[in-house]
């Protein structure tokens, strides 16, 4: 199994954090891993983007074109990274300030609202891991369990009481994960 | 067998220094190595091994710093990024005149001038040809993952006090922000004043006792004909180094019709060329360079009767191209394919550079 994906937004949105949760989720399930973040000089606001790589055989580049599943979270975002979805891969986005909508035809698009959850949630904080359980719906590469550990470990322990909050929102994620279309198999 | 984390290169250096013994770290921050000192600051090594950290006042202060801490056999480093590392290239040159041991790490930034944050290897023919005056060679390592950056610190301060030289990591943006799982190894202690005594045998200023003659540090010499002769020495020096110290790794050479020449990331994006293009069965093959100086001529000139062509990928605009044409010394084409400015290529984008080539 190779997953290689990537994670774009805002900075902010906390794309960064959330993919190192599940690359820490990665190493505790014991596969190779690769995160590797690319923003700006701005700490918030600007174009953020981390891609992430889970495989059960060493990884060779950390920079790529082409994603088995492309997160996106802005329409930046959506503008750039929708053509780097590789064929039959998988495009999850949050349609929220989305203009202009995916429209490939040889990709599964999914949807997950998570600004909308998490203003529902009572906190903008959980957005990430709302994200994070939809596309762990779609793509079960770790087991939950796994991300559980994966939150104690990247968590400094002055925040661990905040860990059943951010199971509760994989949940709401895993619940609400929308299909808009998908891809045709090979 | 170590400990098994998930850490950033940046942070890994720092991580190494500590459990191998380093003496002080001297540094100033600059993006994008920031998170070595940063990390250094978080673990206070000074209250558990009693390493010595410091913010220095700027690169130049940081660079003699380890000048004087190298002159009393500590072990010591620094790391900056380019622009840093041309404030630091006086002390560097002196460094290497007076025979003193060190790392210094590299996580190259686009250029030249203030340049970029982002990724770079466009300091390549500055860490391999110089980059401060006279005639002096750095050892330089070219780590490709995270766990070479944790390794290459280990074995830095191993070859440093080898050749009493300093030794340079020469590694890029990508590897330094890059997570990657690695293994580290167990806290070693520092050296003890005795232990430094015996094993700089007889150089490092630790102070003069009536029973020896004085060590002296220096690189100044105002008789030519004795500077022509410590010239001599260091280029034995080198030349050994060229002989024993080479390091590359190789990967699907032997069948190979075309091979691609890259070190540090741009040989793990240009892996992945491999694997993309062996798939629809081009034949081709990547060496790796691990140590930029000493080059690993031998290798690829041993290949070059058997391919049509070498292609070196660089984060630049073309420089260990000219290293990898001297090896092949004719014999057949060398190519170059690259981005520069902060501008990493995408292993598809190394793939048309190759087809570019057939």
């Amino acid at each position: 199994m190779t997953e290689e994906i990537i994670i774009a937004g805002f900075g902010g949105q906390g794309i960064l954090s959330m993919g190192k949760i599940l690359a820490y989720s990665g190493v505790i399930q014991d596969q190779e891993v690769a995160w590797f973040p690319s923003y700006g000089p701005e700490m918030r606001g600007g174009t953020a983007n981390v891609t992430v790589i889970l495989s059960d055989e060493k990884i060779s580049s950390p920079i790529l074109h082409q994603f088995d599943t492309v997160i996106i979270l802005n329409q930046q975002s959506m503008t750039k990274f929708e053509s780097a979805v590789k064929p039959v891969g998988t495009l999850l986005y949050d349609p929220n300030g989305i203009i202009h909508h995916p429209t490939r035809t040889d990709i599964t698009i999914l949807r997950i609202e998570a600004a909308r959850l998490c203003v529902e949630m009572g906190n903008a904080m959980t957005f990430n891991m709302i994200v994070l359980g939809a596309f762990l719906k779609a793509k079960p590469v770790v087991k939950l369990e796994n991300v559980k550990k994966g939150l104690e470990k990247s968590l400094p322990e002055r925040y661990h009481k905040l860990i059943p909050l951010n199971l509760e929102a994989l949940e709401i994620g895993q619940r609400n994960l929308e299909v808009v279309h998908t891809a045709n198999a090979l | 067998m170590g400990e098994l984390r998930l850490m950033k290169g940046n942070e890994v250096i720092a991580e190494a220094a500590i459990r191998c013994g380093c003496d002080g770290y001297f540094g100033y921050p600059i993006t994008p190595q920031s998170e070595v000192m940063e990390t250094l600051m978080t673990l206070r090594p000074w209250e558990t091994t009693g390493m010595v950290v410091l913010q220095a006042e700027s690169e130049i202060a940081s660079i003699h710093m380890v000048y004087g801490g190298a002159g009393a056999g500590k072990r010591v480093m620094t790391s900056s990024s380019s622009p840093g590392i041309s404030l630091m290239a006086e002390g560097i040159s002196y460094l290497a005149g007076s025979e003193l041991p060190c790392v210094i790490v590299n996580v190259q930034r686009g250029g030249p001038g203030l340049g970029t944050i982002q990724p770079s290897q466009a300091d390549y023919n500055q860490a391999t040809k110089g980059g401060g005056h006279g005639d002096y060679s750095l050892l330089v390592l070219a780590p490709a993952s995270v766990q070479e950056m944790h390794d290459f610190v280990i074995l830095g301060f191993e070859l440093a006090f080898k050749y009493r030289n300093p030794v340079m990591i020469l590694a890029d943006g990508v590897i330094g922000q890059m997570m990657e799982k690695v293994t580290l190894i167990e806290q070693r202690p520092r050296w003890t004043n005795e232990q430094i005594q015996a094993l700089s045998g007889g150089w490092a200023t630790t102070g003069k006792t009536a029973d020896r003659k004085k060590h002296v540090i220096t690189s100044l010499e105002m008789d030519a004909l004795m500077m022509e002769k410590y010239n001599l020495r260091l280029q034995a020096k080198y030349l050994q180094m060229k002989q024993d110290e080479v390091r590359y790794e190789v990967i699907d050479c032997d069948d190979a019709e075309y091979i691609l020449v890259a070190f540090g990331s741009a040989a793990r994006i240009c892996q992945k060329t491999v694997q993309i293009a062996r798939a629809k069965g081009v034949k081709v093959g990547l060496i790796r360079p691990i140590t930029l100086f000493p080059f690993p001529d031998k290798i690829i000139a041993h290949y070059a009767s058997n391919v049509k062509c070498f292609i070196s990928v660089e984060f630049n605009a073309g420089q260990m191209v000219y290293d990898i044409r001297l090896a092949v010394n004719g014999v057949t084409r060398v190519e170059y394919f690259g981005r520069m400015g902060g501008v990493v290529p995408t292993p598809d984008e190394v793939e048309d550079a190759l087809n570019q080539y057939f």
